[in-house]
């Protein structure tokens, strides 16, 4: 062996040593952010990819400022044990500090759990059950984009106060489907309405709700509220126009519809029918500057509200990192969550708003009507806003959740 | 009579005739589909779990000629089986048919790696959403039957299903190219001898399986919302119907996919909860007792 190879030989070793010191140092200044959500069914295109774009959208838009940031994502299927079992290894051997998005109320309440075990934090965007914020709710949680009773109250009340005073609804049978029932609900039996029945269909699974949709035309209600989501909703709609339903003066209550719902069913279909929604791309200078950055990394799809909560909320879990730094950050969830909750809320996707202590991000709501084809000026002009709910009422007050934070 | 039944049944007796309907409708689905994988698995002994994407496919083909070339539903009727019928083709020539001579099991797990890449591609294309297709001008509107509004396009697909499976299994009892197809099954050495050309035969078998798939799939369309994920919810169902009917029984498939269509309808107003479920309950019975399947040769 020559000197000179012996040397290098020696240099490498060196090296070899010094590699996990640097390492470990690099890790201790990175942030990891998993985006967890439906990557392959019904739920993909409010969650799926485009969700992991926009965080990455965060993550460039924040900019360099002293520590690095990981965007990993994975798919859960819509089941809570893959969820739960991709959250602990993301956790235990991955180093996440922040899980993001978690589509699927069943899976979302599942990792919720995990977070505050672990002590990490929970950015959730696109579960829609209003007891993340309630009974469930943990001080490692923030609930950014929307929720069940925030849906019951915009598009629910609306339909009461047009006269829709009895409902029979189809329920997609877990904690999402369940939570929206009876939020709606309670709205329906407060403003003088009356729940005749309601029908839980199998999640996910089902196909034809035709039988599901002559049932609650048989019970004779004005309302038929569709506490579901995603293709459950659109067949829904679809098979409810088939069947007549509609054209004999029973109305569709589409408690969670999304943009990209409409755009699945044609304008033709979906025309007259309301909504809620917290983003809409065509809302603002903010929400169209926004749209014209994150478009490209997503085509064919449209942002939904549910992408801009992901964007948005890891913006703000990013700007609570810096403030208090990393290690700390890195250190408790807990304390992630709780600086973020101190810190006012700026985007363009919401503009400035707040987090209250049950972990309720809030902002105004806006209730929509899916336009006409004659009114629609092209693709994903879809909506005219009908009613605004300012950001102190859009969502339930936080006396009411029963959250066990609040109390104590 | 009609008092009685609403007694003890406990549900109005229109809703339930219309429950009835609405099964047997389903189960049209049902019997197009087990249809198409009875005759693949009867004459190749394959387990096409490609089946429901290749029912998807059918569907957006039936988007892709309205939208791209401007053609209707009467043409994707007929366009959509040949187009997808032909994807069929290459896929048994260039891949299904190196593994005749191997396990079931090779054959299933080469389908279902098919089936997911075919999805994932139209999930990447098309997102999961799905896309609009209207029911057409001449099949709009429904009749009231007094009990509940039939709309007519449900109609002409339990009249187009019938047809269907009434020509398969006519094509494949009573005509000399069936003759053949099954004597091939039995013996595919001898055939040969006999100058039939035994590997064309079966290629174009699985093409036409697979074009079965695709007219169920054009059938659905106006229907169900066309996503790249529609086939999958309903191929576990229709695999359930096939075991219960007997694997590669023909008219066993027909007859248990109506059936069964029957009842999980039935099952949609009595435990709606369980109706993802009651055909899988059925299937377990049907195994324990008659492990060949109710209509298949043990």
């Amino acid at each position: 062996m020559t000197q000179a190879s012996r040397r290098s030989v020696l240099a490498a070793g060196a090296a070899l040593g010094i590699a996990p010191l640097s390492r470990a140092r690099a890790q201790a200044n990175t942030i990891r952010i998993g985006v967890l959500n439906d990557g392959s069914g019904m739920y993909r295109d409010i969650s799926g990819p485009t969700a992991a774009a926009c965080v990455r959208q965060a993550v460039a838009d924040f900019g360099p400022r002293g520590f690095a940031v990981e965007v990993l994502y994975a798919d859960h299927q819509n089941r809570p044990d893959v969820g739960s079992n991709i959250a602990r290894q993301w956790i235990d051997t991955q180093g996440v500090d922040a899980i993001l998005d978690v589509t699927t109320s069943s899976v979302a309440l599942a990792v919720n759990d995990i977070c505050r075990e672990k002590n990490k934090v929970h950015i959730n965007s696109t579960a829609a059950t209003s007891d993340l914020t309630g009974a469930r709710c943990t001080p490692n949680t923030v609930h950014w984009t929307y929720d069940t009773w925030m849906l019951a109250r915009s598009t629910g009340g609306a339909m009461v106060r047009a006269g829709g005073d009895s409902w029979f609804f189809i329920t997609a049978d877990y904690a999402f489907g369940h939570a929206l029932e009876r939020d709606t609900g309670n709205f329906v039996r407060q403003a003088g309405g009356r729940v005749l029945g309601q029908v839980r269909t199998p999640f996910p699974g089902t196909t034809d709700f035709s039988s599901f949709l002559v049932q609650a035309q048989a019970s004779r209600a004005k309302v038929i509220g569709l506490a579901n989501a995603g293709t459950d909703t659109t067949n829904c709609i679809k098979q409810a126009a088939e069947f007549g339903i509609t054209r004999r003066g029973v109305k569709l209550a589409s408690l969670l519809m999304f943009i990209n719902d409409v755009h699945s069913l044609g304008l033709q279909t979906a025309q007259g029918l309301v909504c809620t929604e917290t983003f809409y791309w065509d809302l603002n200078e903010g929400t169209r500057r926004f749209t014209d950055r994150v478009r490209s990394a997503m085509s064919p799809n449209m942002p939904a509200m549910t992408h801009a909560g992901c964007y948005a909320g890891v913006l703000h879990y990013l700007k609570a990192v810096q403030d208090m730094g990393v290690a700390a950050a890195k250190a408790s969830g807990a304390d992630a969550v709780a600086r973020m909750k101190g810190m006012p809320t700026e985007d363009d996707c919401f503009g400035r708003g707040s987090i209250r202590a049950d972990g309720r991000k809030i902002h105004p709501s806006y209730l929509f009507e899916v336009k006409t084809p004659a009114e629609s000026r092209g693709p994903w002009d879809y909506y005219k806003l009908l009613q605004t709910t300012p950001t102190e009422e859009a969502f339930r007050p936080v006396a009411e959740g029963g959250c066990p934070l609040v109390r104590s | 009579m009609l008092e009685f039944l609403e007694s003890i049944t406990g549900v109005p007796t229109p809703l339930l005739f219309g429950q009835l309907l609405l099964g047997l409708i389903n189960g049209a689905f049902y019997a197009m589909l087990s249809l198409g994988l009875a005759v693949i698995f009867g004459l190749l002994n394959i387990i096409n779990f490609t089946h429901g994407a290749q029912f998807m496919m059918g569907a957006f083909v039936a988007w892709m000629l309205l939208n791209w070339l401007g053609l209707g539903y009467w043409w994707a009727l007929l366009l959509a089986p040949l187009i997808v019928g032909a994807t069929g083709v290459i896929i048994e020539r260039t891949m299904i048919s190196r593994l005749y001579k191997l396990d079931h099991l090779y054959g299933l797990l080469l389908t279902f790696g098919i089936g997911l890449m075919i999805e994932g591609v139209f999930r990447n294309e098309f997102g999961s959403s799905g896309l609009p297709y209207r029911i057409p001008a001449e099949l709009q509107g429904a009749w009231d039957l007094g009990f509940m509004f039939m709309p007519i396009y449900r109609g002409w697909v339990v009249l187009f299903a019938l047809i269907c499976c009434l020509a398969t299994w006519l094509v494949i009892e009573k005509t000399r190219l069936g003759a053949y197809l099954r004597a091939a099954t039995e013996n595919a050495a001898l055939v040969q001898a006999f100058g039939v050309n035994v590997p064309r035969m079966i290629t174009l078998t699985y093409g036409a399986g697979v074009a079965l798939a695709a007219l169920a799939g054009v059938l659905a369309a106006p229907i169900y919302s066309v996503n790249p994920q529609m086939g999958t919810n309903l191929i576990i169902v229709v695999f359930a119907v096939v075991v219960i009917g007997g694997m590669g029984s023909i008219l066993g498939s027909v007859l248990t996919g109506f059936g069964l269509g029957i009842i999980e309808g039935l099952t949609k107003v009595y435990w709606p909860e369980a109706s993802a479920t009651v055909i899988f309950v059925i299937m377990a019975i049907v195994l324990l007792t008659r492990p060949a399947g109710l209509f298949g040769r043990a």
